[in-house]
């Protein structure tokens, strides 16, 4: 405790401490008003576009009128594709993780630094990736196959985390008395730790819908921008967050349906925030594993 | 059982390998045709006429991460602060769950509203708007929420033994923080910083809206700027060949680059999580 | 009871009580975490249908041996195990022994009350399945038998769908020696059963050990000499030496208690460095 005491010497003075409390408050502050800021201009010159007839008509003009329903079709098959791959592959791959390999397994630790890489790549390099692999060399094109496959790719590393949370917040005693009373591994998964570590998984899917539907470099090449409607998962068709940026970026005028775009978008992704949080609270398990 | 799950495991971890087996096999012809020099050495961007200097571009990333890092590190540590030691329970709960929905507001988002509110009042002052500065302003808005965040988390790990002994030796609260809490938590701060500098350096969407796309080495903040990121976006819809192919280089430095941060932040990261 | 779980038809449960063989018995066994030994030679016979209470300071390596012997050290990364233990004509640490059916045999009690997070019911009922009683009306008779057997039977009997957690921490732990009872094992291995309990609850769960005597070998660890020496038939005594823990005596409680041959032994018994 000498070390502290030394190095706080000036803070004897006792406006330094109020100075810093000052710094401290003016920047929370600032980042709140920024904060309503955004949000208000949105929600402000947002709010006065949303109709049924928004939701659910087809865009037209360029987006300038009409609506987005197909737009929100598109952005809902393309999540459904990138759930149907990434959640059994991320669900594996954190049961395998967290249950069956020992921290120091070195196979384990080079699909954990792996996974820490692939969730670094910036989305336009999965952009790419996607486009070259998925949409030219497996022959999917500009569709939302392409899309979905794309973003499950970039989703795998938060499933796989939040649900690998999930696992090591179940105690270490529930192993040892399942194993001590006979139970197979894979009894204990499936009836004990599954349903265990169910908060940690939902949070990591709420989390990965969330980065789903806010992406939009890594779905341009992928799924591509024809706003019809789809027909089927081998069609083209245009995320939500990908009509924000054509209608601000391409289209004259189209200020107005992207401010009511950006609102749908952002309501969605504050309802997903919300949910993540309500069930992350209810993860209730007392933490600490530890095997010995 | 086990052996399947290790499949699984096992092609979630190639992933990664995957994809920079096909960024390079991309790369490869133009690289046979050229080599990498050229890259930083020709006099221009004009692909179609074989000049590929991504170097502006590269200073355009550099400059607008290097920008918004210096800006986004004290203000999300001090809202970490905020959150930890200065605001009242709720206000501090409140607080948080505002930095996390900031960190979940897409980058188009921030990007639409950078190009109809902030790159107008910015061209008010000093045309022409779409600028470095534009795009630094919502880079920090962006990155903000991950230093704050990480930064909250490693300050919650300080054991609050040493907040008691500082107490007890009547330090004032700045005292504490900088001489006990800082020091205890300085890798969890360092992390922090090393994962929104790699956000900074990838973010496409949002740059691309705000910062004007043009192709030079900025001299001022006000000069618009085209950044690695944006160059892909905008010209690969239409880039073939060769073209192309040096696009897919520029997506191999960035790869580069944020790989080298991430080893970075794993080995200071504290080995508390995978044990 | 022997009827019920024809899979266990077989066991040795009816011809059990024959303490004058050794039910486990280990041969020059050690075990190390990565290069750090936690006991090393322990040789230890433990008699049939007694109570064999481990005692010793912490750390010695007493929770660490009760592992080894229904092999929970499998579970353990970089741990190592060397010796020999038999359990009945069963090489217990030969790596073609059937886990699954030893530690069916040999219970294991930890600590902490850990219920599962499932109903009182279906604590007991989940392991049973598992082992693959499917009969509703005989899983029903087993767990009332068990429940029974822990006394917790008229304090549950009409709450059996509550969760489990909502019992108290007395109650947990003999739910989770009823777990362990109702898959019929010969043998009980306790962590020191009662150290995370209230002293009331404590005492309930230490008389209902007691009573389980004759019936399975239980094996106890605790810290508490007097609990020892209470409810013990047989008592060993595990000490630190040069960094990892040795077998030091063994006897029955009178032996022990009254007359050790160790000066260790007569040191950790009086309190000396106890």
């Amino acid at each position: 405790m000498a070390k502290p005491l030394q190095r706080s010497s000036p803070s004897r003075s006792p406006w330094l401490d109020r100075l810093s409390a000052f710094g401290v408050w003016s920047v929370a502050l600032i980042i709140t008003a920024i904060f309503a800021w955004i949000m208000g201009d949105i929600l402000w010159r947002g709010a006065g576009q949303i109709s049924w007839d928004f939701l659910t008509l087809p865009p037209q003009n360029a987006g300038r009128d009409g609506g987005i329903g197909p737009i929100l079709v598109s952005t809902g098959l393309i999540l459904v594709v990138c759930l149907s791959v990434s959640l059994p592959l991320g669900l594996g791959t954190a049961v395998f993780l967290s249950e069956f390999t020992a921290a120091d397994n070195g196979f384990g630790r080079l699909v954990r630094r792996s996974l820490d890489i692939l969730s670094g790549v910036p989305s336009i390099v999965f952009g790419l990736f996607g486009y070259t692999f998925f949409a030219q060399t497996l022959g999917l094109g500009f569709s939302i196959l392409s899309g979905g496959l794309t973003l499950a790719c970039m989703v795998l590393p938060i499933l796989i985390r939040s649900a690998e949370e999930g696992f090591r917040a179940v105690p270490a005693d529930y192993r040892l008395s399942a194993a001590s009373l006979g139970l197979s591994r894979t009894a204990t998964l499936w009836h004990l730790l599954l349903p265990a570590a169910v908060p940690g998984i939902v949070v990591g899917l709420v989390l990965g819908i969330g980065r789903a539907i806010a992406e939009t470099a890594a779905l341009i090449f992928t799924s591509g921008y024809v706003d019809r409607m789809p027909t089927s998962l081998l069609d083209s068709g245009r995320a939500l967050s990908v009509h924000i940026f054509d209608l601000s970026m391409n289209v004259p005028g189209g200020d107005a349906p992207a401010y009511g775009s950006a609102l749908v978008l952002v309501v969605l992704l504050i309802l997903l925030n919300g949910a993540a949080n309500w069930i992350g609270r209810r993860l209730s398990f007392q933490s600490g594993f530890h095997w010995r | 059982m086990v052996w399947s799950l290790q499949a699984i495991a096992a092609i979630a971890g190639a992933l990664v390998l995957l994809i920079a087996a096909f960024l390079i096999g991309e790369t490869l012809p133009v690289l046979q045709k050229v080599g990498f020099l050229p890259f930083f050495t020709d006099p221009a961007w004009n692909p179609t006429e074989a000049l590929y200097n991504l170097a502006p571009m590269l200073w355009g990333t550099l400059f607008a991460a290097a920008g918004s890092v210096l800006l986004a590190t004290p203000l999300g540590i001090l809202s970490a602060m905020f959150c930890q030691y200065y605001a009242p329970a709720g206000i501090a709960l409140l607080y948080r769950r505002l930095i996390e929905l900031l960190a979940g507001i897409p980058s188009v988002v921030y990007g639409f509203w950078g190009l109809v509110t902030l790159v107008p009042l910015i061209g008010r002052l000093h045309p022409p708007g779409p600028s470095l500065l534009a795009g630094m302003l919502i880079l920090t808005m962006m990155i903000l929420p991950t230093v704050a965040l990480t930064a909250d988390a490693s300050f919650a790990k300080v054991p609050p033994a040493y907040l008691q002994g500082a107490a007890s030796l009547g330090l004032s609260r700045w005292g504490t923080i900088w001489g006990v809490v800082i020091p205890a938590a300085k890798s969890g701060l360092l992390t922090g910083v090393i994962l929104e500098t790699g956000r900074a350096l990838g973010e496409t969407m949002a740059i691309l809206m705000v910062c004007g796309n043009v192709v030079q080495t900025p001299q001022s903040i006000f000069d618009p700027i085209r950044t690695l990121t944006a160059n892909i976006a905008l010209e690969m819809a239409y880039a073939l060949g060769d073209h192309r192919s040096a696009l897919f280089v520029s997506g191999l430095i960035l790869m580069g680059l944020v790989t080298a941060l991430v080893i970075v932040a794993d080995a200071i990261a504290p080995e508390e999580n995978h044990g | 009871m022997t009827t019920l779980y024809p899979k266990f038809e077989t066991s040795p449960t009816s011809q059990h009580p024959d303490s004058s063989s050794p039910f486990i018995c280990t041969e020059q066994l050690s075990l190390y975490y990565g290069p750090q030994p936690a006991f090393e030679q322990v040789n230890l016979a433990i008699p049939a249908g007694q109570i064999t209470s481990l005692v010793g300071p912490s750390g010695c390596g007493k929770s660490s041996f009760l592992t080894c012997l229904n092999r929970l050290t499998d579970l353990i990364s970089n741990c190592r195990v060397t010796g020999r233990i038999r359990l009945g004509n069963l090489d217990v640490l030969d790596a073609k022994t059937d886990t699954t059916a030893l530690r069916r045999r040999v219970g294991m009690i930890l600590q902490k009350p850990n219920p599962f997070p499932l109903s009182i019911w279906r604590n007991l009922a989940f392991p049973l399945r598992e082992h693959g009683v499917r009969d509703r009306a005989q899983i029903d008779e087993i767990v009332e038998t068990a429940l029974q057997d822990v006394g917790l039977w008229d304090e549950v009997k009409d709450r059996l769908k509550a969760p489990a957690q909502s019992l108290s921490g007395g109650q947990q732990q003999r739910l989770c020696i009823a777990r362990a009872l109702a898959l019929q094992p010969e043998a009980l291995l306790m962590d020191e059963p009662c150290s995370a309990l209230d002293p009331i609850s404590s005492g309930i769960v230490e008389d209902l050990i007691a009573g389980l005597r004759s019936r399975y070998t239980i094996l106890v660890v605790t810290h508490n000499l007097a609990q020892a020496r209470r409810i013990a038939d047989n008592v060993a005594l595990f000490w630190l030496q040069q960094n990892s823990g040795r077998l030091i005596e063994t006897g029955s409680v009178q032996e022990i208690f009254e007359a050790p041959k160790s000066s260790i032994t007569a040191a950790y018994i009086n309190g000396v460095r106890g």
